[in-house]
């Protein structure tokens, strides 16, 4: 399996995919916004779209596109304009249609979209992985160096305020970090099931951890591992890699959940 | 004594609804220990919100002299699902002490320790916040309130929900903190409990300041705890 290039570079986008995912991920279910990924995911589509219709590198619009939408989410919630599901649901809705009228304009219908919507383990490329690992590498470099800060936003954001502490910078930065995430997993994962690999993972790992910190080493560990697994069976099965991950990962939720439940 | 805090002529609105709070006029001095209280829907919360800058007043003037101040919001639990020990939600509560990057020095983390120990939590540090009891529970969240060294403690409704020996912990130890630290403590509650032993002054809010004064002088009928409810 290895001997082969795109399985190589499918592994190689895994392994940043996989331990990123749940990285970011945490600070999305600790603030209870699970479903953001889902909203940049469909915004993403629109990205992919718009690379098509300018003749652009794919992942760079889908970025571009996802940290715009990412960021839009959470300027409507920060000033509550509206409700957290209704701005969501606005940035979900508007993402899809925008992708497919775009998409009908570059004449691109007949592309084979599906391997952006559930993922593909042909379709990375060198430079797309070379992308992938740089801007990976930044994006958990970044939660790293701000992991104290970040945390004290989840745990008490009013009281992070009250500390003088960036609060909607560092919100913002959690939102852009998770556009990042999904640009970059659209190729393994897909688009509409990369959100599943930033949030099971971390469930999971709520369920058998210990501390904070526990959970995200232990949700990248799950993560990782799902990935791994996901593109091995993708591979030996003839499935797509995104669909497979995601079943790898909701496994691991049940087996974290009934290990907890017998632990007491 | 000088001056930790100052509202004057302060009125707040939300939004276009009627004032909650009108022309109120405040003074606090360094090293006081003070209880706001009053009925549900009174303002007392809104005060404090005022106070540590969380709202703006819709007129007059909100002034600190003091640099850090500590609040303990009334929703008195972690706003996480992740399983997150003593130490790890005091840490948060130093964010305002420590370099907005990298990792905790050595001197943070003997802060962070001695608030635990302050609190008494010291043998349960490394203990996942859910496995203690409510008391305990809220003795961290001082804990966490205590990290920043502040000089101006903000307590939102800090004993709801615990039993009444957790109550007396709580207010002794307040006590304690205001004497050992000389800090100047905001007790927001709808009801005294054991802390009346140990206030010097009692402000009661109700759309406004309506009683500023020690609690011996308070109107007798608002020692009973039901009366806050009216």
């Amino acid at each position: 399996m290895l001997d082969l290039e795109f399985m190589r570079l499918a592994f190689g986008a895994g392994i940043v995919v996989g331990l990123l995912a749940p990285a970011v991920g945490f600070f999305l279910v600790q603030r209870r916004l699970s479903l953001v990924g889902d909203g940049i995911g469909h915004v993403a589509f629109a990205g992919v779209a718009l690379g098509y219709l300018l003749d652009l590198p794919l992942v760079l619009t889908a970025l571009v596109v996802s940290v715009a939408g990412g960021l839009s989410i959470e300027w409507i919630r920060a000033r509550r304009r509206t409700a957290g599901d209704q701005a969501l649901a606005l940035i979900f809705y508007t993402g899809i249609a925008g992708g497919v009228v775009l998409v009908s304009a570059a004449g691109a219908l007949n592309v084979n979209l599906f391997q952006f919507l559930f993922g593909s383990i042909l379709t990375v490329t060198r430079g797309d992985l070379a992308v992938i690992a740089a801007l990976g590498a930044c994006a958990l470099a970044a939660i790293a160096l701000l992991y104290r800060p970040l945390v004290a936003v989840v745990v008490d954001e009013e009281g992070a305020r009250v500390a003088g502490l960036p609060v909607s910078a560092l919100n913002s930065l959690t939102v852009a970090l998770a556009a990042v995430t999904i640009a970059l997993s659209m190729r393994i994962v897909g688009i509409l099931l990369i959100a599943a690999l930033m949030v099971l993972p971390v469930i999971a790992a709520s369920r058998i951890a210990w501390s904070m910190r526990s959970t995200i080493l232990l949700g990248m560990g799950i993560g990782l591992g799902s990935v791994l697994a996901g593109i091995t069976i993708a591979y030996y099965a003839d499935l797509p890699p995104g669909g497979t991950t995601v079943l790898v990962a909701a496994a691991a939720v049940l087996a974290a959940e009934s290990w907890s439940v017998v632990r007491g | 004594m000088s001056l930790a805090l100052r509202l004057e002529k302060v009125t707040f609105a939300y939004g276009h609804a009627p004032p909650v709070l009108r022309d109120v006029d405040l003074e606090v001095e360094r090293g006081e220990f003070v209880a706001i209280a009053g009925p549900n829907g009174g303002g007392k919360t809104t005060l404090v919100r005022l106070v540590v800058g969380l709202e703006q007043p819709t007129s007059g003037r909100v002034e600190l002299m003091v640099r850090k101040v500590g609040y303990l919001p009334q929703r008195t639990q972690a706003g996480i699902d992740a399983p997150v020990t003593v130490r790890e939600l005091v840490t948060t509560g130093r964010a305002s002490r420590t370099r907005l990057l990298g990792p905790l020095t050595a001197a943070d983390r003997v802060s962070v320790q001695e608030a635990i120990d302050r609190v008494g939590l010291g043998p349960h540090a490394d203990r996942r916040l859910t496995t203690l009891s409510g008391g305990q529970q809220q003795r961290a969240f001082i804990a966490k309130a205590l990290a920043a060294d502040p000089e101006l403690l903000v307590l939102d409704e800090p004993t709801t929900g615990v039993d009444v020996e957790a109550q007396d912990a709580i207010a002794a130890l307040l006590q304690r903190l205001r004497t050992e630290l000389e800090m100047t403590i905001l007790y927001v509650s709808h009801e005294f409990g054991a802390v009346e032993r140990f206030v010097e002054r009692i402000v009661l809010v109700r759309g406004g300041i309506v009683f500023d004064g020690p609690p011996s002088a308070l109107p007798g009928l608002w020692h009973d705890p039901s009366h806050a409810h009216a």
